[in-house]
């Protein structure tokens, strides 16, 4: 199978979609000539056109409400958000209308739309390039949340996505387009949205992360491996729905749980997560679980080594799963 | 209560610290807060300061010693309040060697530390935390978790820990020996495979594998007894212990209880003169040690009940080292060792018996000094029995029973002939394993014991 990093997974899928199907279109800012801010689009409006590859105005409200209004007359848009950090001015079309739409009208409209953004730091993007915003969509009701954390799970997921018919909000970690690389077959396969996955089987402990934290964590079970500890990871892949049995199964075996993710530690998706090992999982539990996560403060930092102080690394990681193991 | 001083952790990843040096001697008095001692650890020097006012009455570790965070590595508290005693000691080239696993500090390879390293500091005020997975597991398969060694953060039990202890002792989950029985249909409730005419016997025995012994035949469960209110009060390590011992001795010695009545006039008679006297030297003075120099006046005049059966012969044994069994109310009773009985007066050994009497209700008393006794005491009297009969402390000969001394009329002979007195009296009961020694020599030894109290001088 050709190695494929994550943003040509991604494009790919863009791509086979397009051509599978004439309802999907692109619509976002830099996404037309210019292929994107981050090449997610490139050749796709050689490829198919102005009419399917819209370039937007500034306003990611309007991105979002071209989309929602497409899709409820039967297209298929994939809404390009540059950076999750400029979603917000979309936040009322998102929760207010595209995920309450089928419920709101008893099932009479449906909005099949994905809404991508690059998420993340780590590029020294500073506070408008770097937040993590996933935690905001997976509380509501209607939205489904996907983060993939690499370029086989990202093809696949994508297209599921498209073809999903509720809105689908699709974060890709923009530190790992193009550091995560892996397998990718050419042509048509689907990751099924919700179940979570098992990438490293272990017996000590579970990590439990998704995205580019996910990355991080299988290099820290590796650092930990040299030292006897065998760490379980698991990659939520699907923050909304919640794969709970897989949450569930692995916490059984295990009996310790660490949660990794960038966003801020509190409320953050983590919470979620210890909240159901807690409720369904406690008679399973051998320790606290544990929550790793990005610091309570208004934003990424712009300077590398405060970044590096507000980010979980894989020497965090590491470090935590040792304080996990040890108890 | 005094207080305990801990290593504390110095950091995320600092699991030891080195004691660089003593701020305060023993015996000089902190304050809260007062730095006490300099630690060092692989990345600070750092103080650590008293956790209380006071006295800092003990210090465990010498300077230049590594221990793990959360070992106990000092106390405070009011002058003279008794603490613990050192849990290492001293070898010949000045070296640190643990009395048991104590906390020195093992190779910095990471081994995992023995299970009772951090047991000073974590076991002391309770058990340490349990989790919710080895709670649950610990119930399924009926373990008395105080038998788990731990190797978690303090000493705690692990799931694996608990895993490899149930892997050891290949236990099942209560009930499930039972389960798949009950979800197998007898014999006679499965489908016929033309056996129908052959003797039931027969057809029973042949089923399960041939060479094996018939297997038991699985009855109908009898009917269920009426249902009757009860309570479950769940087993303590220690009521564990003594159940375990209690019948262990009663299956290894076939005991037999002589009892002889002894006229304690002149015991009292003497207690009573010192009581005040012992107080004044901060002793209480009980009938106890009365009853521990009889009874090693006696073993020294019959060595042989001193003794324990052994497959290579009788072991007598030339030392007196007396069990005292203390009890401790409801949770049961304990018996430490007062060594070398013989070798103290009556004030030393007053003295002897309030200091394990009163560590043993603080459960303060260490493993070696509740073994290795030749001859045990004990006194149901405290609790108004007359008399008893004792089941030997194993592996002794015999256990001494002291019922209760009362005042009753008894006939005495004088030289005017014979009168009705008013005396002290008590029954002392001596069980002793009939492997070992006869009726004879245990009345042997009963007289001299009745002999030295009825002449106590």
């Amino acid at each position: 199978m050709p190695e494929k990093t994550l943003i040509e997974a991604i494009r790919e899928a863009i791509d086979e979609e397009m051509a599978r199907d004439p309802r999907v279109f692109v619509v976002g800012e830099d996404v037309g000539p210019r292929g994107g801010v981050f090449r997610a689009t490139m050749g796709l409006w050689q490829k198919y056109g102005e009419w399917r590859v819209i370039d937007s105005p500034l306003a990611e409200l309007s991105i979002v409400a071209i989309g929602i209004g497409a899709a409820l007359n039967g297209f298929r848009p994939i809404c390009e958000i540059q950076f999750a950090d400029f979603i917000h001015p979309a936040f009322n079309q998102i929760v207010n209308e595209a995920a309450r739409f089928f419920y709101r009208s008893g099932g009479v409209y449906n909005v099949p739309m994905v809404i991508r953004a690059p998420y993340g730091g780590g590029i020294s993007g500073g506070l408008y390039h770097s937040q993590s915003v996933e935690a905001f969509f997976a509380h509501v009701p209607g939205l489904k949340v996907v983060v993939p954390s690499d370029p086989y799970d990202a093809k696949g997921l994508l297209k599921a996505a498209v073809r999903d018919p509720n809105p689908v909000l699709f974060f890709e970690p923009k530190k790992g387009y193009r550091l995560i690389k892996g397998e990718v077959p050419d042509g048509d396969y689907i990751v099924p949205i919700g179940p979570a996955k098992v990438t490293r089987e272990g017996s000590d402990l579970t990590v439990f992360a998704y995205g580019m934290m996910h990355y991080y964590a299988l290099q820290a079970a590796e650092m930990v491996a040299k030292e006897g500890i065998d760490v379980e990871v698991v990659d939520l892949r699907t923050l909304a729905p919640v794969d709970k049995a897989t949450i569930l199964n692995s916490v059984r075996k295990t009996g310790k749980a660490l949660i990794v993710y960038e966003d801020n530690l509190t409320l953050g998706y983590g919470a979620e997560v210890a909240a159901i090992l807690a409720e369904e999982g406690f008679e399973y539990l051998d320790g606290p679980v544990m929550r790793l996560a990005g610091l309570d403060v208004p934003g990424v930092p712009f300077s590398p080594p405060m970044q590096d102080f507000f980010m979980p690394s894989p020497q965090k990681i590491a470090e935590a799963i040792r304080r996990l193991a040890r108890y | 209560m005094p207080t305990q001083v801990i290593m504390p952790q110095l950091g995320e990843s600092v699991v030891e610290g080195k004691i660089l040096r003593w701020l305060k001697r023993e015996g000089e008095p902190v304050r809260q807060f007062e730095p006490l001692l300099e630690v060092e650890t692989e990345k600070v020097t750092t103080e650590v300061t008293a956790p209380a006012d006071g006295v800092l009455l003990k210090i465990y570790f010498p300077e230049g010693v590594t221990v793990r965070a959360g070992t106990l590595i000092a106390m405070v508290g009011r002058p003279g309040e008794p603490v613990p005693g050192r849990p290492y000691r001293v070898g010949h080239g000045g070296e640190i060697e643990p009395l048991e696993e104590a906390p020195v500090a093992a190779p910095a390879a990471g081994a995992a530390p023995p299970a009772s390293e951090l047991a000073p500091a974590g076991r002391r005020e309770g058990s340490p935390r349990i989790s919710p997975v080895v709670a649950r597991m610990a119930a399924e398969y009926g373990i008395d978790l105080s038998k788990v060694s731990g190797t978690g953060e303090g000493g705690r039990v692990t799931k694996k820990d608990l895993l490899a202890y149930i892997e050891r002792m290949q236990l099942q989950p209560a009930g499930a020996s039972t389960a798949p029985r009950e979800a197998e249909p007898p014999p006679w409730e499965q489908p016929g495979t033309g056996e129908l005419f052959r003797p039931t016997e027969e057809v029973l025995q042949a089923a399960p594998a041939p060479a094996a012994p018939p297997a038991p035949v699985a009855l109908p469960p009898p009917p269920a007894a009426p249902a009757m209110p009860y309570e479950i009060l769940p087993l303590t390590s220690m009521r564990r212990a003594i159940a375990e011992h209690m019948v262990r001795s009663k299956h290894t010695s076939p005991h037999v209880t002589t009892v002889f009545e002894v006229d304690m006039s002149r015991v009292m008679a003497h207690y009573e003169a010192n009581r005040a006297a012992f107080e004044r030297e901060g002793v209480r003075l009980t009938l106890t040690p009365y009853f521990i120099m009889a009874a090693v006046a006696a073993l020294k005049a019959y060595p042989i009940l001193n003794s324990a059966w052994t497959e290579e012969g009788i072991r007598v044994y030339r030392v007196y080292h007396i069990g005292v069994a203390v009890s401790l109310g409801e949770e049961g009773l304990i018996v430490p060792v007062i060594r070398n009985a013989d070798t103290y007066s009556l004030v030393g050994l007053a003295r002897a018996v309030q200091d394990v009497v009163e560590r043993a209700r603080k459960r303060q008393l260490k493993p070696d000094e509740v073994q290795g006794s030749t001859f045990t005491l004990t006194n149901h009297g405290v609790s108004g029995s007359l008399f008893a009969t004792p089941i030997i402390n194993q592996p002794n000969c015999a256990i001494l029973g002291v019922g209760r001394v009362h005042k009753r009329p008894v006939v005495v002979e004088t030289l005017q002939g014979d009168a009705l007195a008013i005396r002290p009296m008590v029954y002392l009961a001596l069980t002793i394993d009939h492997r070992i020694v006869d009726g004879a020599q245990a009345d042997a030894f009963m007289s001299k014991v009745k002999t030295v109290l009825e002449g106590w001088a």
